[in-house]
């Protein structure tokens, strides 16, 4: 099974272990993973803001670069979010390419999801000695149905126990462009997202999008927390966080 | 002022935060709890979605039909197209019957012209009796900040204050005795009134009534005792028949406050019939356009199925945390951030679509499938169509999705951005300040990158895996 990955620009320019750690993920399940050299961005910042042009020439260019892959992987509910959910309104005015970003949508997946839902897998290698609490991400959550499979997966790494927070479905503000462009807004939800984090108890946060983490992880830093780590939920799997 | 100035405001108003606090998270809780009665939530909000569009899709016939059946009846049906249209019709009514004194119950849409600042430019007095309404207009006519709880962002102790003040009375500090206080004061007014005006929850065309939901009965009175009722509301709140009111009404009850059903729902259908004991003597709707056809006519069109229960700023994050009044006008959250654009212009309100996280939370829970974030988006594409963003904003999208499309440039910018961007974070990896990213760093960090790009990493690995490889023999 070929599986086309889709690390994203924010884990290429943030957090590259990200990247490595879906890789790892990814072959220890039985896929044979691609990884397109000349890959950047899903569009999303241009679409978001209303830029359907730009978005539209970057939708092409993902589309053209995974379509021959069994299934494209991502390691972010949002930017998967994007391609299965949103492609298909890019493409409205051009079937021809909208039938082509619609093949391309069906086997787009979450990587957390994708683990489980589709290959099955119940056990990680990661090992983490520590208690953790996890974000839901908006996209992945009510865009991609992320919610079960990351836990799922966690409750399989050795060492690990999961403490749940309050309001842990709740947007920790950061939204893309809205972080900057509203930047106090997205400050203050994203203090309360850290209150429930450290009031949980746990010494780390989980997540599935590096947007959310350079958020959260920024926030509490700002706050003067140094101690409570922010992880991506494939470094936590995979033993690498 | 905009959006942005207004939350930042609010943001930092402690007694308005304090407040907010307060109710953050109680509907969310009572709605959920409320839904669990319903056999099947989805099904029914598909056929509320659907009833709705229903209505919308064929606009004109059930506005003609609901015009026949009230007329029918005895009622009136007037046509609002402007805002303006709508003070000047409550106006010729009341002249018409000799009005001097109006009561109101709750009328989102008479927010949209003022109407209460017309009456008393015009000599007569008017009185809202919804508690919250009154409270408002006590206080100086202080704008609602929620559509369903339109004092919502206010505490307990400032009614007590302003009760006090206003009505000359001692201090309370329980609110079933706020509630007795403002009943007595509020009863002579009904009594007084020859003219009610009330809104209109929905149209309903085969029967030509008007629908109140309510919770303080106050519609009840408002529109029965004084001869003279008038019900305002928008184009879009007709529905076909009084069997879909059914259906909607297992909805909006629950989604708003998370009640099985309001403790009022009030089914008008024309005048005070021969021998009948309760009803107004003339009765008048004011049906009202005011931007709702060009809605109809544009992408968000959806936004027009909206029966007012407010879980969409109910459940909001950024509603939850910078208030009602910082969206600026009649209807605030996520729908106003819609309907505000499209009524009064998006260049007033330019702010607004861009104004939410697109987190969707507001989708998930409108219980007429309003695709909410979706809709802000399309007014994003308009706003950024005809440039009403900063340029600075503008050039950072384009330079990066320029850069995107070209891979090897886009690489190349990449690794020398991440390595100033990993000497800027300095040790403890964290950069303090953004040259033109302030809007992040004012109240956050940015954790610094490791220096060297997935990419140029990724491909480093496979250079190594190939050179480690043994050479095939010839």
């Amino acid at each position: 099974m070929r599986v086309g990955l889709f690390v994203t620009c924010l884990v290429d320019l943030m957090r590259p272990s990200v990247g490595f750690a879906a890789i790892e993920l990814l072959e220890s399940a039985g896929a044979e993973v691609y990884v397109p050299p000349a890959q950047t961005c899903c569009g999303q910042p241009a679409y978001n803001s209303g830029d359907r042009a730009d978005a539209l020439a970057l939708a092409r260019k993902v589309v053209g670069e995974f379509e021959g892959c069994d299934h494209l992987v991502v390691p972010s509910g949002s930017c998967a979010g994007m391609i299965r959910t949103h492609y298909a309104d890019l493409f409205a005015d051009d079937p021809a390419f909208a039938a082509r970003a619609a093949a391309l949508a069906a086997k787009t997946h979450e990587l957390t999801s994708f683990l489980v839902d589709v290959m099955k897998v119940t056990r990680v290698a990661g090992r983490y000695d520590g208690t953790v609490t996890y974000h839901d991400c908006c996209a992945g959550l009510r865009e991609m149905g992320v919610k079960a499979q990351p836990r799922v997966l966690l409750a399989g790494v050795a060492g690990l126990t999961l403490k749940e927070m309050p309001e842990c479905e709740t947007c920790c503000g950061f939204g893309g462009t809205f972080s900057v462009k509203f930047g106090e807004i997205s400050t203050r939800l994203a203090d309360n997202k850290c209150r429930h984090i450290i009031g949980s108890g746990a010494d780390a946060v989980v997540l599935g999008d590096v947007g959310c983490m350079l958020n959260i992880e920024g926030r509490l830093r700002r706050r003067g927390d140094s101690a409570t780590r922010v992880l991506h939920v494939a470094e936590v799997l995979a033993g690498k966080p | 002022m905009h959006f942005k100035a207004r939350a930042h405001e609010r943001l930092n108003d402690a007694q308005l935060q304090r407040n907010l606090a307060r109710i953050q998270g109680k509907f969310v809780q009572k709605r959920r709890e409320a839904l669990t009665e319903l056999d099947d939530v989805d099904a029914t909000r598909d056929a509320g979605r659907d009833i709705r569009q229903r209505a919308l899709d064929n606009l004109d016939v059930w506005l003609e039909m609901f015009e026949r059946n009230a007329a029918a009846r005895g009622a009136t049906v007037l046509w609002a197209e402007t805002p303006a249209d709508i003070n000047r019709l409550v106006l010729e009514i009341a002249f018409r019957h000799g009005v001097k004194s109006i009561i109101k119950s709750k009328s989102m849409v008479s927010e949209e012209s003022a109407l209460d600042h017309a009456i008393e430019a015009a000599g007569l007095t008017v009185v809202e009796t919804d508690l919250g309404e009154y409270i408002l207009q006590i206080n100086g006519y202080e704008p609602p900040s929620h559509i369903i709880g339109p004092a919502l962002h206010k505490s307990k102790e400032e009614v007590s204050e302003l009760f006090a003040r206003q009505h000359g009375t001692p201090r309370k500090d329980d609110i079933a005795a706020l509630c007795l206080e403002a009943r007595g004061v509020l009863r002579r007014h009904y009594l007084a009134a020859d003219m009610g005006i009330s809104g209109g929850n929905f149209f309903v065309a085969e029967t030509g009534s008007v629908v109140l939901v309510t919770n303080e009965g106050n519609a009840t009175l408002a529109t029965t005792l004084p001869k003279v009722h008038v019900a305002i509301s928008g184009i879009e709140k007709v529905v076909p028949t009084l069997e879909d009111v059914a259906t909607l009404m297992r909805l909006l009850p629950r989604s708003a406050t998370g009640q099985s059903i309001s403790n009022y729902v009030d089914v008008l259908s024309g005048t005070k019939g021969e021998g009948e004991f309760h009803g107004a003597e003339h009765m008048y709707f004011i049906v009202v356009d005011s931007g709702r056809t060009e809605v109809l006519a544009s992408e968000v069109r959806e936004a027009l199925r909206c029966i007012r229960c407010g879980a969409c700023m109910n459940h909001c994050p950024v509603y939850q945390n910078v208030g009602g009044h910082s969206y600026g006008w009649v209807y605030p959250g996520p729908i106003g951030a819609i309907l505000t654009p499209m009524y009064v212009g998006l260049d007033k309100a330019r702010d607004l679509p861009s104004a939410s996280t697109l987190c969707n939370q507001c989708g998930v829970v409108c219980p007429v499938r309003i695709p909410l974030p979706d809709l802000q988006r399309k007014l994003r594409e308009k706003a950024f169509e005809r440039r009403l963003g900063t340029p600075g904003e503008r050039f950072a999208l384009k330079a990066w999705s320029w850069l995107a499309r070209r891979p090897a440039l886009y690489g190349l910018a990449a690794r020398v951005g991440v390595r100033v961007l990993r000497i800027m974070g300095g040790r403890r990896r964290m950069i303090h300040r953004l040259p033109f990213g302030h809007g992040w760093t004012d109240g956050r960090d940015m954790p610094a990158p490791r220096g060297r790009t997935f990419r140029e990493l990724h491909r480093q690995r496979a250079r190594e895996a190939r050179a480690t490889q043994p050479v095939p023999p010839r």
